[in-house]
């Protein structure tokens, strides 16, 4: 485990390190980038609207009976800008994006692929590696964006339909303005800026390090998908802990 | 990276006592060996030899546990040795990129390194396909190709290097005995036509008998005989003579 963590660690430096040689890969980025949108956005707009209504289901009808109908907009905004659709995106992402990364390289490895391109002087860092992070990186951040409006709108949409609960879209979202500050959402997004690294460098280490046929690409994609998952969640508290003071 | 000398002439190696294992299994135990400056040399031997082990070494992709490989008489293991000569290989299974065509494959060194501008590099890969037999293929993807094509497509990659120094992983393996011919005939009439030393693995007796200057035959990770392919032939040891003669014989019906 600690031999993983260190290679991903080097991995993530060394990417890094080619990070001013990214303007060159800038076709591969727009490709990588296209495709994570492209594929996810559907997802991400299904998942977060439920996540923004089920989390008015939870809470509405508990506040609405006390008393407290004011803070349904803004405990809905807050628990979805802040903690649900970045870890929820998250983890779509790495069950979506990391698996296509860490199935792609581990093939590339396995049928020797790296191997050729090492012969010919060219870094799987910089052709493979660093272009995934940067498409990545500047993707999952926006699809939060996107996820943070649906699930608002997916919030309201339950608030005015549920009989028990009865709050008017208008009334939804001037609540939500009281509570939800603009550093909440930054927070959520910075959140899956780090998460967005980490399903990066998990996936890409995992393909890298893919050995046997497509039995190890098969192991390649499960273990990116549990480490990253494991790991944004373990990060998630950490970050949580650090961005509330 | 700097831009290839246009001049091109084929570099010596010379392995030795190279020692490699992998999980407690020694696989390499102290090759020797040279291979002279366009020479073309065939390392035969048997499946699970060690033979795709050492050319790994040769281009850099494994590290010895002992023993040196030398370009030139310089260690590969010393810093830019490996840049400052022209290596290539043809990998067993061609190591062709699936996402990219066939044109772009051949291609993809001088893109990379940005070697050339982009209309220069579309006429050098059309000029090396062409070379080996595959003229208007740059738009097919590689699953398009059968495996015969695939080798000749990274044989052309290959070229495109400009190569002092080729290396063959098993170039006829897996295909008809149409197929492997074309391929020997264009790994001999590369060597005639641009001196690059070639450096074969293979356990394909008529291409090592057909194409070679040299032959070495190696088993358990070790060189058993090497010598020019007539002396190679008269060989006493055993092992030697089972490899290069042996042939399958149908058990008799009753």
């Amino acid at each position: 485990m600690f031999q993983n963590v260190g290679e991903m660690v080097i991995l993530l430096w060394r990417t890094l390190l080619a990070l001013p040689g990214g303007w060159r890969q800038r076709d591969k980025i727009f490709d990588q980038f296209f495709e994570i949108g492209n594929a996810s956005l559907l997802m991400v707009c299904i998942l977060s609207f439920f996540i923004g209504g089920v989390i008015a289901l939870q809470t509405g009808p508990v506040l609405v009976e006390r008393g407290l109908a004011t803070a349904v907009g803004g405990v809905v905004g807050i628990s979805i800008c802040k903690e649900l659709a970045p870890v929820m995106m998250s983890i779509l992402i790495a069950g979506r994006i990391g698996s296509a990364m860490a199935a792609e390289i581990g093939s590339m490895r396995v049928y020797q692929e790296i191997d050729a391109l090492r012969t010919m002087n060219i870094s799987p860092i910089h052709y493979l590696v660093l272009p995934r992070l940067i498409a990545i990186a500047a993707a999952l951040p926006m699809l939060v964006i996107f996820a943070i409006l649906v699930g608002w709108l997916g919030g309201a949409f339950v608030c005015s339909a549920n009989s028990r609960i009865d709050i008017s879209f208008p009334a939804f979202f001037t609540t939500l303005r009281h509570i939800v500050e603009i550093k909440d959402v930054v927070n959520g997004v910075f959140k899956s800026f780090i998460f967005a690294w980490v399903i990066g460098v998990v996936s890409c280490h995992q393909g890298l390090i893919t050995i046997g046929g497509p039995r190890g690409i098969g192991r390649s994609v499960t273990k990116a998908v549990v480490n990253s998952i494991v790991i944004i969640v373990i990060l998630d508290y950490i970050l949580t802990r650090l961005l509330l003071r | 990276m700097d831009s290839p000398p246009s001049t091109q002439q084929g570099i010596g190696v010379e392995v030795r006592g190279l020692r490699k294992s992998f999980n407690d299994h020694e696989v390499l135990k102290g090759l020797d060996f040279k291979v002279e400056p366009a020479e073309v040399f065939v390392l035969m031997g048997p499946s699970g030899s060690g033979k795709s082990v050492l050319l790994r070494h040769v281009i850099g992709l494994e590290q010895p546990d002992a023993g040196e490989i030398l370009l030139e008489g310089k260690p590969i293991q010393s810093s830019n040795v490996l840049d400052e000569y022209r290596l290539a290989m043809v990998f067993q299974s061609g190591g062709l990129l699936n996402s990219l065509t066939v044109g772009e494959n051949v291609g993809l060194y001088l893109m990379e390194h940005r070697l050339k501008p982009p209309e220069e590099i579309s006429r050098i890969v059309t000029e090396n396909l062409e070379l080996v037999g595959l003229k208007g293929t740059e738009d097919k993807m590689p699953s398009e190709l059968s495996g015969g094509m695939k080798k000749r497509v990274a044989i052309a990659r290959a070229l495109v290097t400009e190569p002092q120094l080729i290396l063959y992983d098993e170039p006829t393996s897996e295909l008809d005995p149409l197929s492997a011919v074309v391929i020997a005939d264009e790994i001999a009439k590369l060597n005639e036509r641009i001196r690059v030393t070639s450096l074969i693995v293979s356990h394909d007796r008529d291409l090592a008998f057909g194409v070679a200057d040299r032959i070495a035959v190696i088993n358990e990770g070790k060189i058993l005989t090497i010598g020019s392919p007539d002396e190679v032939k008269r060989s006493q040891d055993p092992f030697v003579h089972d490899f290069l003669n042996t042939t399958f014989k149908r058990p008799q019906r009753r």
